[in-house]
């Protein structure tokens, strides 16, 4: 069992992505730090639009044509991503860093059999022999659960169910055994069963590999079954970050609140689901002060006049939100928070 | 497989009896005779109308036909005495045979590759260039383009025969006259697939695998760009045809699009009768082979008939 670790394996440094359109630049990402650890599973949650694909589009160097990074650094193994040329960054793809993406029904080539797709990245990355390439994808085909792997080579993709088909693009991305796999909602498209074996398989995979992997979704629900750490992000920026438990039991940022008060549980039926009154800000003209001021009930004049910093809650926890400023007024927390933040106050009573 | 191509060719053999049956009461109500040459006297045309069984009622003529159809005697004709159609067809199809095939052959293939790197160069000058020459090609008859060619390279320049069958270089300038369609239809078809298809998710996702660009393109964008391009082989086909009508006669082509021009001129029934079902026959081959070609390029289609879900 591989334990995460406290040591950086990638960092993104002060992000800024624009995106060229008639209306003129959308300033899709706004100056995002974080960094990822050797082992560990980091989650980034956020309502759609919020800029999750865009930021782990830019470690891959998949952004759309009409993207311009604006300012900041992504290191990994002290060197600049985004200063890579085409053929380094062909070299990283599929190798050391690998991605997976929301859609297994078009994840894969219609025409190509499977096993010949799974082992592309090893006969791009290595010399090895097509026949070891292919015995290779076999071994990594049963490690993700596809049943007579070994007679299924020469299956074509629609051959294969949707929450199989996302088994094969799983082991496509880990059969290079990359340091990274970035996973863009790999489980949305799929129903609530397959995508809990999915989880599972993920976090296998990383207690076997010591992968390190950043989760990308908008269902917190997920977040908890397979996050060491969260990020919140919300109109291009990251609004919260810490471990977990913290996000989950001792949230700060007023829109943490409304993406857990979302959150489907046990005694919530769907149809009174509670979702996050307005709609995110124009990314043409994003608000001074914080973006999401608008549509937070607990908003003051700064907010709406400058952008928080990030206020820190513990080593491993900061929010911005100028509701931590020791100056800012006691709010009354929704009853949910509330009642999380009774349970995270307990933990610490023992 | 095997049962699905039985299958087809007994849909062919219909398909032959239709088209047979067809044109041969349309040639009935076509007026002219075949025996129009002044110098015939009217004594001689009966003596050669009952020679040829044209005497007969209607309905007799078509049934001696049709049995000798059946039998593989396809009559003689008119206009050349004492040769039968079969003869007169299998000494000229080899020239057009040839310049269907090279046609084809450079028309799709050049198109494919033309219609790629327009695509993968979207708005580029490569592609302003793809797209005008596809619209030139498309645009301009290829009598006018057989006549240019043969004006400038052949006349002018004397690189080419004029107009005389001498095999292979005298087959070029015709050969690139009747690709000129094919190649335009299919790099148009073929540009706007492969745009779709490189942005299409499994494309991003080889990419993301490390695919160099030119490697996306040959492993998997081409494949499945050309699934649809293998739909239009068929009307190309068709158009090759028709084509050839005129540049046979443009270049004076010994083969079976001048005679058949020829034998229409001259009512040469037996021979129209019989190129009639050769055209016919080509034709629906080249669909059953493009059926067969779609079984190969897309795995999806399964020639056995068996649903995939
Ligand atoms: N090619 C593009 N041109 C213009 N704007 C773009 C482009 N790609 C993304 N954007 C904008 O960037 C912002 C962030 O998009 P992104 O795809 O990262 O959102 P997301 O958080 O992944 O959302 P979702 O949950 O819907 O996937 C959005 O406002 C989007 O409209
Ligand atoms: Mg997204």
């Amino acid at each position: 069992m591989v334990q995460p670790t406290d040591s950086p394996i990638l960092s993104v440094e002060n992000l800024r992505v624009d995106f060229a359109t008639f209306a003129g630049p959308v300033h899709a990402i706004r100056d995002v730090s974080f960094t990822l650890n050797k082992g560990e599973t980091l989650a980034i949650v956020g309502e759609s639009g919020s800029g999750k694909s865009v930021t782990v589009r830019s470690i891959m160097g998949l952004l759309a044509n009409n993207a311009r990074i604006v300012a900041g650094r992504i290191m990994f193994q002290d060197a600049d991503i985004l200063k890579n040329t085409k053929r380094q960054l062909n070299a990283l793809r599929g190798n050391d860093i690998a991605m997976i993406f929301q859609d297994p029904m078009t994840s894969l080539d219609p025409t190509m059999p499977i096993g010949k797709q799974v082992a592309e990245p090893l006969r791009l990355h290595t010399s090895i022999s097509e026949k070891k390439a292919l015995a290779e994808a076999v071994r990594v085909l049963q490690l993700v659960g596809i049943q007579d792997a070994a007679e299924r080579l020469k299956d074509y993709p629609h051959q294969f169910s949707g929450g199989q088909r996302q088994r094969i693009v799983i082991a496509m991305a880990i059969i290079t055994q990359p340091q990274i796999l970035l996973a863009d909602e790999p489980t949305t498209a799929l129903d609530v069963t397959i995508q809990a074996q999915i989880i599972h398989l993920l976090k296998e995979i990383q207690a076997t590999t010591g992968t390190s992997i950043i989760f990308i979704t908008h269902d917190l629900g997920v977040v908890a079954g397979i996050a060491d750490r969260v990020a919140v992000m919300y109109a291009g920026k990251i609004v919260e970050y810490g471990m977990v438990d913290e996000i989950f039991y001792n949230p700060q940022h007023p829109y943490t609140w409304g993406l857990l008060e979302a959150m489907p549980t046990l005694t919530t039926s769907a149809d009174r689901l509670y979702t996050i009154p307005g709609t995110p800000p124009d990314l043409l003209a994003p608000p001074p002060g914080d973006a999401f001021a608008p549509r937070n009930p607990f908003a003051m004049q700064i907010d709406l006049a400058e952008q928080p910093p990030f206020f820190p809650v513990s080593p491993t926890h900061a929010a911005a939100t100028w509701l931590l400023h020791p100056a800012a007024p006691q709010v009354t927390l929704p009853p949910e928070i509330a009642r999380r933040r009774q349970i995270w106050a307990a933990r610490f009573a023992h | 497989m095997i049962k699905y191509v039985l299958k087809r060719l007994g849909y062919l053999v219909l398909t032959l009896f239709i088209v047979a049956t067809f044109t041969f009461f349309l040639m009935k109500l076509l007026p002219g005779t075949p025996f129009n040459n002044p110098k015939i006297a009217p004594d001689q045309i009966a003596v050669l109308r009952k020679q040829y069984g044209l005497d007969l009622p209607v309905w007799q003529q078509y049934l001696n036909y049709m049995v000798g159809v059946v039998h593989g005697r396809f009559g003689e004709s008119y206009q050349f005495t004492g040769q039968s159609v079969s003869y007169l067809i299998s000494t000229r199809i080899g020239p057009s045979l040839q310049l269907g095939v090279q046609a084809m052959l450079i028309g799709t293939l050049l198109g494919i590759l033309l219609g790629a790197v327009a695509a993968m160069r979207k708005n580029s000058w490569v592609d302003a260039t793809a797209t005008i020459f596809a619209i030139i090609g498309r645009s301009i008859p290829n009598f006018v383009i057989a006549a240019l060619l043969q004006f400038w390279l052949a006349y002018k320049l004397h690189w080419f025969p004029i107009a005389l069958w001498t095999g292979f270089s005298s087959s070029i300038l015709p050969t690139l006259a009747l690709a000129m369609a094919p190649l335009a239809n299919t790099a148009r078809f073929m540009r706007t697939e492969m745009v779709d298809v490189l942005n299409s998710d499994y494309i991003e996702v080889a990419r993301a695998k490390g695919n160099s660009q030119w490697q996306l393109v040959a492993r998997h964008a081409l494949r499945n760009s050309m699934i649809p391009v293998v739909t239009i082989i068929g009307p190309m086909a068709v158009d090759l045809m028709l084509g050839s009508l005129v540049v046979e006669n443009v270049f004076a082509i010994p083969g079976i699009g001048q005679q058949f021009v020829q034998s229409i001129t001259t009512n040469d029934y037996p021979v129209i009768m019989g190129l009639t079902m050769l055209y016919s026959a080509m034709l629906t081959g080249v669909i059953l082979i493009v059926d067969i070609l779609y079984g190969i390029i897309d795995p999806r289609i399964r020639l056995s008939g068996e649903v995939n879900a």
